[in-house]
């Protein structure tokens, strides 16, 4: 059991969401090689099946819902290869995640540095 | 025996890799980043490693959660990268140095370390970016052993036993004897944060004072940052702020004291706080 306070809007990836998520981590592993990439993107849906990832991790996938991958048991690292195929960068992970703009989410970072 | 020439701490970012890849290093986003490298290859040009000890962390590249070792040692004939999901730019392949990768995991199993040793392992962005940042020709002139920590799946080991390891680390190549009689001189790398967060509603948080502090407290109270837990850190410095343990590890492997040779910290390159220290151990 986490013995610690829970830190806002944050999901440490334990035992847990590895349990949850192996399956849908395992299938983002998968795209570490290009024919894997042409092969989701053919037919997202085979692909999944394949996987066997359960109603929650396929809609996530379906409705590109980065929150609802994480909730689902994603792990960033893994996530990041899905992210990827759809030409999407760590910035709009980011605005996604955070319901900001791409722009605005850029310009959180940079106040960060003054 | 081997000589210590020193520590370089940097962030590594995928994104790094396209903008080197871009030839984007005069960009005006780049420019604070990759300017920040200058005094390091003056430095390096008179510090003259013959090895380098990588202290990194895998993005799922070598490692799945199939198996997660906590530290990963490499003992390889030669490492090269591999596409990531996103096929990032290949680099020439890394020659091993198989002598030192046995004679650490020698000391490290009697010093009580538990380690997975690899004969076969690929290295990702972590590893390739800041050497690629180090030796822009990528005409790499050291020998590797990269020295992998789990920062993936929780539980993750401790700062203080990420500084007990590089600790352990910097005593057994302070005994490496080649069979040549050859004076090798090793150079740490570790590579990782400093604050930033990828994931979650959190997603771009970052922390310049702890970073600064952080950085300072390398120098002047190198174990200050193993008061916390990893739960501490995460909090302070973001899910993937925790790979400053690389950083830590790097320090713990210099000896009792350094001497800050160069320090760049630069807010943002793509979501991360990005940071760069050289360190030289200072003979006591």
């Amino acid at each position: 059991m986490p013995t610690e306070t829970p830190i806002p809007g944050t999901t440490l990836f334990d035992g847990t969401q590895a349990m949850k998520g192996y399956a849908l981590n395992k299938m983002c592993y998968s795209f570490n090689s290009a024919a894997n990439r042409v092969a989701f993107q053919q037919d997202e849906d085979a692909y999944c099946t394949r996987y066997q990832l359960n109603d929650a991790q396929r809609n996530a996938i379906r409705n590109r819902d980065v929150l609802g991958l994480i909730a689902a048991g994603g792990n960033v690292y893994y996530l990041a290869k899905f992210a990827g195929i759809l030409g999407l960068d760590v910035q709009d992970l980011g605005a996604l995640q955070t319901g900001m703009s791409k722009d605005a989410f850029k310009a959180m970072l940079v106040a960060a540095g003054q | 025996m081997a000589h210590i020439v020193g520590g370089i701490t940097t962030s590594h970012v995928p994104a790094i890799g396209r903008a080197i890849a871009r030839e984007l290093q005069q960009d005006p986003y780049w420019k604070p980043f990759f300017d920040g490298f200058a005094p390091v290859h003056t430095w390096l040009e008179q510090a003259r490693p013959d090895v380098v000890v990588v202290f990194y962390n895998d993005h799922g590249l070598n490692f799945f959660l199939d198996k997660m070792p906590t530290f990963a040692v490499g003992a390889a004939p030669s490492y090269v990268n591999a596409d990531e999901g996103w096929g990032i730019p290949q680099v020439p392949a890394f020659p091993g140095e198989q002598h030192l990768s046995w004679h650490l995991i020698n000391q490290l199993i009697d010093a009580e370390f538990d380690l997975t040793t690899c004969q076969e392992m690929l290295v990702d962005h972590a590893f390739t970016l800041p050497m690629a940042l180090l030796w822009p020709d990528q005409n790499w002139p050291v020998k590797v052993v990269p020295v992998c920590f789990n920062t993936v799946q929780f539980p993750l080991p401790s700062a203080k036993r990420c500084w007990a390891l590089g600790e352990a680390i910097g005593q057994a190549v302070r005994t490496w004897q080649t069979d040549d009689g050859r004076e090798p001189r090793v150079l740490f790398l570790g590579t990782g944060g400093l604050s930033h967060q990828l994931d979650g509603e959190r997603a771009g948080f970052i922390n310049k004072a702890f970073d600064l502090q952080f950085m300072n407290s390398l120098i002047e109270d190198p174990k200050w940052a193993t008061q916390f837990s990893v739960h501490q850190l995460v909090e302070k410095t973001g899910t993937q702020g925790v790979e400053l343990l690389m950083w830590l590890a790097t320090r713990a492997a210099l000896g009792e004291q350094v001497r800050r040779i160069h320090q760049n910290y630069h807010i943002p390159i793509s979501n991360t706080a990005s940071g760069l220290m050289v360190m030289e151990p200072v003979q006591g």
